[in-house]
């Protein structure tokens, strides 16, 4: 009974700690978002709010706390007020199968776990991609029960484009599943520790899944709606889209939802394609006598790589204008389907020969 | 308030929940994406590099009234404007401010004919008036910052 109390702790501990570190990144995103259009477009993104800027995270969010709250006329109420939640949960259940350190197994107490990641379950990827899928839900029913057209024609959009773009989320990551042959991230991320040339997306032996990351890459844009498919929110088409309506808080949970969904797809593409908390080269790592910090080091390296793919994400925003919608789908199923299966079965025939 | 002031060592804050409720309002002056003529190409520049508004917080431009803060009527208005520019209005979502950018929006101008309204202020409150024909991105930011002190006054919970 005692030792389930302190797993218990243990792990609301992990979750209350996972939590605030990917809320803080979310604010951090919003101003570091600005900064870098800013340095692209040659200006200086904020300045005035607290030295460099650094305060304006919390001034949008205390504004938008503070800001008055809009249930329009003839909006189903209910579900116009759980659209937002819905939206922004399943973005943050996701990290929970995300391996940030070292796979050790500390015992505490008498309780044995896993200090760097919440719950190493056995179906981790499929996991993440069930959740992803139930995010879409707040985006259709926050289009739906405005009440609005522009909000119904941007929910609307957005189930078309997230059904099309989840299918090759999905295949791109099946090369990475057939070369592990697991579903747990813990395992596929031990399976790639050792150098960069180890990473799935390099390792030259059976076939290195490049093809399929950016298949992934592009993919996961798709999904988390940010610009060259920022198709839902089209702002000028459909003034903004499926949260045209939304104001104050609501507004700012599809805001947090989306930002948290960036982080988790660029922890996922980490941990698949980039060997998750692995350095790029073996003596980068803290090892022999310095194992004890091995966490320092991997979860510096982790930092790096999700930060490095962020930056992707904002140059990507400051460089591509939108799809047109026919170009989007056109896109989706003729180019990106096919690049996805081929590279399945190019890969599982390699894998079939080199095993 | 008075009563704790100077109660403290150096290193204790005070501030009261209205000072830092119109700090953050002042700071996050979200523009909607509105331009009616003119001066909307002086307002785009003032968003672009080389005057850059975003340094004071103000360039996240939302296309939904429901999330803007700051309307700012940059241009002539028309009559056939005027319901439109009432209405997208009357969508802001409070706090919400107005600021009549150029002579056209805030008196006519020498528009003085059956077509144009003499002055925004005759359909919407307005918080700031910009003079100039049309004003250079430099006068909407001085608006701006007269604009942020005007808000820092406030009073959000105390009357």
């Amino acid at each position: 009974m005692v030792d389930v109390g302190i797993k218990l702790a243990l792990t609301l501990t992990q979750i209350a700690s996972v939590m605030g570190i990917v809320l803080l990144t979310v604010a951090l995103l919003t101003l570091l978002e600005r900064k870098v259009l800013g340095w692209m477009q040659d200006r200086m993104g904020p300045m005035e709010v607290g030295p460099y800027g650094i305060l304006q995270p919390v001034a949008d969010g205390l504004k938008l706390f503070f800001k008055e709250d809009i249930i329009p006329a003839g909006a189903n109420r209910i579900m116009f007020s759980m659209a937002p939640v819905l939206s922004l949960v399943p973005a943050l259940i996701g990290f929970a199968v995300i391996p940030f350190g070292p796979t050790w197994n500390v015992e505490w107490f008498g309780v044995e776990f896993k200090p760097f990641v919440i719950s190493d379950i056995n179906i981790g990827v499929l996991y993440i991609l069930a959740f992803a899928s139930i995010g879409a839900y707040g985006v259709i029913l926050g289009g739906w029960s405005s009440n609005s057209k522009y909000s119904l024609l941007g929910g609307l959009r957005s189930a078309a484009q997230l059904i099309s773009y989840e299918l090759n989320v999905g295949l791109a990551i099946v090369g990475v599943l057939l070369l592990s042959s697991s579903l747990s991230m813990v395992t596929i991320t031990e399976a790639q520790t050792g150098g960069f040339w180890r990473w799935y997306a390099f390792a030259p032996l059976p076939f290195p899944q490049f093809i399929a990351f950016v298949v992934f890459i592009i993919a996961s844009v798709a999904e988390t709606n940010r610009t060259p498919f920022d198709l839902p929110e089209a702002e000028s088409e459909l003034v903004a889209g499926f949260f045209t309506e939304y104001s104050g808080m609501r507004f700012a949970f599809f805001f947090l939802a989306e930002y948290a969904n960036m982080i988790l797809v660029s922890c996922v593409a980490t941990v698949l394609f980039f060997g998750g908390w692995d350095a790029p080269l073996p003596f980068l790592q803290f090892h022999g006598s310095l194992e004890h910090l091995e966490w320092l080091s991997g979860m510096f390296w982790f930092t790096v790589k999700v930060y490095t793919f962020l930056f992707l994400f904002f140059w990507l925003r400051a460089t591509l204008p939108r799809l047109r919608y026919d170009q989007l789908m056109r896109f989706g199923w003729k180019v990106l389907l096919p690049i996805a299966l081929g590279n399945i079965v190019i890969t599982s025939i390699m894998a079939y020969i080199f095993s | 308030m008075s009563m704790l002031e100077r109660q403290f060592e150096a290193n204790v804050m005070t501030t009261t929940l209205d000072a830092v409720v119109s700090w953050a309002r002042k700071s996050a002056l979200w523009p909607m994406t509105f331009g009616l003529a003119c001066c909307a190409i002086e307002m785009i520049a003032s968003v672009s590099s080389r005057y850059d508004i975003d340094r004071f917080g103000a360039g996240v431009f939302r296309a939904s009234p429901r999330q803007s803060d700051l309307m700012i009527v940059a241009g002539t208005v028309c009559r056939k404007m005027a319901p439109v520019i009432r209405r997208i209005y009357d969508q802001m979502s409070e706090p919400r401010y107005v600021i009549s950018m150029g002579s056209c929006a805030t008196s006519g101008n020498h528009y003085n004919s059956y077509s144009v309204v003499q002055g925004v202020d005759q359909i919407v409150p307005v918080d700031l008036y910009i003079a100039g024909c049309p004003p250079r991105p430099e006068a909407l930011m001085d608006g701006l910052i007269k604009l942020q002190e005007k808000i820092q006054r406030e009073k959000v919970f105390v009357k």
